[in-house]
């Protein structure tokens, strides 16, 4: 049935880039404007070399930055956690910080880290940060009380308790935060290195395009939604493998 | 030989999560009694009557207001000092989603810090016993409902503690499936030797099952009777039917004062 799940959307993608590539042919549409599916693959196969430097670059960024926002994202979900009062004062907070464009933070994050690394991974994070934190924080708070007072009638302690119970409770939560990071990482690495960078997806976008290189942004921008695939099906897995019980009861 | 008594328990709960007029509920007053050692004791009263409050102050999840409670001569005033001395099995199954079958049932040995693989053999001995054969290693969500419950008393049996806590363990249960547990926690209590103190809503349930049966006031819980349930061992299904069995009935019903 995955199979099956799979053809219907493949054969409408299939369709429509021979949908494309017709109209480019039968339009005469110049090569910088819009260049054919084929004319993409082209560009993709001859600057492979290029591109795999920098898609080495862009993941270095993305998984740096998904990890400092796992771990900051479960670090302060575990803290709203353990006071409520903090958790009042920082939950609105955090979700105002939301509306903060992250985009207009990144020339900021230049003028303030230089065009190293550093500036391409706090975007990220701050991309990441907040999906991952809601919804750990959401996930320990919905820990059944039942289950935590049956721990407690058996004399647990409180690490015993988190470990046996609120954890994996949270975890569900957790990875819905995470597959949302996920496939807003890679986007934001391309926004950190979009204001400078010397190596990256994104600065190769934007060479690109001001060369009038318009299959080579085709074939980047191809990758870098290939790479968020990619990323979300990683989580996907790893997700599987560390909750059996959850998947197998549906 | 008195094993748990329970001396003057008063409770009152003034939360601000109680809605309407009545801010302060008062939930137990002034609750004494004792358990020998082997006894099957049944608890019914009509809802809200604080039963379940007694079983969550005995197993260290609450705080009496006054009182005391004394387990084996030994006074435990605290929550701390009462949790983890009594096998509480709360009314919801409370299986872990995230464990199989059989960890389970082993999760006491495993907060003791017991060898997992010892309990684990230990536990796979009596599953058979507790209907359970086949499916150790299946998720809790894969089980039916009197499943669930049996998984959940074959948890609390291996906590080693003498004294069980069961609230309503098959209140949540069909009356056929409720029946076939019914006998076969008559026969499972004569295999280990346990205390049991039972909560349950059902007259036949609780006759059947004790050795002695409390009726409990509405709220607050009170002690409205204290009945020794002499009918005769083994009982059966059958045992409803008996006259003695009716005339204990008819006793319970009278001081329920069901209005």
């Amino acid at each position: 049935m995955m199979t099956a799940r799979l053809i219907f959307p493949a054969a409408v993608l299939l369709m429509l880039l021979a949908l494309w590539e017709l109209l480019v042919w039968a339009l005469a549409v110049p090569k910088w404007i819009v260049p054919a599916p084929s004319a993409i693959g082209q560009a993709f196969w001859e600057t492979r070399a290029l591109l795999a430097t920098h898609v080495r670059q862009t993941m270095l960024e993305v998984a740096i930055g998904i990890g400092v926002a796992v771990s900051t994202g479960v670090a302060l979900a575990a803290v709203l956690d353990f006071s409520p009062w903090l958790r009042r004062a920082i939950y609105p907070l955090l979700v105002i910080s939301q509306t903060v464009p992250i985009l207009a933070l990144a020339p900021l994050l230049i003028i303030w880290f230089g065009f190293g690394i550093a500036p391409k991974v706090i975007v990220v994070t701050l991309f990441c940060f907040f999906p991952i934190a809601i919804n750990t924080s959401d996930g320990l708070t919905a820990t059944e009380p039942e289950l935590i007072d049956l721990l407690r009638s058996m004399g647990a302690t409180w690490p015993q308790i988190w470990q046996k119970v609120r954890l994996p409770a949270a975890l569900p939560y957790f990875f819905s935060g995470l597959k949302i990071a996920a496939t807003y990482s890679v986007v934001g690495a391309i926004v950190g290195e979009w204001v400078g960078a010397k190596q990256g997806l994104g600065i190769h976008l934007l060479r690109s395009s001001a060369a009038f290189k318009t299959a080579q942004v085709f074939s980047a921008i191809a990758i870098t939604s290939l790479l968020s695939i990619l990323l979300f099906l990683t989580v996907f897995v790893i997700e599987r493998k560390m909750m059996p019980w959850y998947f197998e009861r549906r | 030989m008195t094993l748990l008594a329970v001396d003057s328990l008063s409770k009152t709960f003034s939360s601000a999560a109680a809605k309407g007029a009545q801010p302060v509920v008062q939930a137990l007053a002034d609750l004494s009694f004792q358990v020998a050692a082997g006894e099957f004791l049944s608890i019914i009263g009509p809802s809200g009557c604080g039963k379940s409050t007694l079983f969550r102050i005995l197993s260290g999840l609450e705080q009496p207001d006054t009182g005391q409670v004394t387990l084996q001569g030994q006074p435990l005033p605290l929550e701390t000092d009462r949790q983890g001395r009594f096998g509480y099995m709360p009314q919801r199954d409370t299986l872990l989603p995230w464990r199989t079958v059989l960890d389970n049932v082993i999760l006491g040995a495993d907060l003791a810090g017991d060898s997992r693989e010892l309990a684990r053999s230990e536990a796979q001995r009596l599953l058979p016993l507790f209907g359970l054969d086949g499916f150790e290693n299946v998720w809790p969500s894969a089980l039916s409902g009197g499943m669930r419950q049996r998984a959940a008393l074959l948890r609390t049996f291996l906590t080693g503690y003498e004294t069980l806590l069961l609230d309503e363990p098959f209140g949540a249960l069909d009356a056929l499936t409720r029946r076939v547990l019914q006998q076969w926690l008559l026969g499972v209590r004569t295999r280990f030797k346990k205390t049991i103190l039972f909560i349950t809503h059902d007259i036949d349930e609780a006759l059947l099952l004790g050795d002695r049966v409390l009726v409990f006031s509405p709220r607050p819980g009170r002690i409205t009777a204290d009945l020794p349930i002499d009918l005769p061992h083994p009982r059966s299904q059958d045992t409803v039917l008996d006259d003695s069995f009716l005339a204990h009935k008819r006793n319970v019903m009278a001081h329920l004062k069901l209005e």
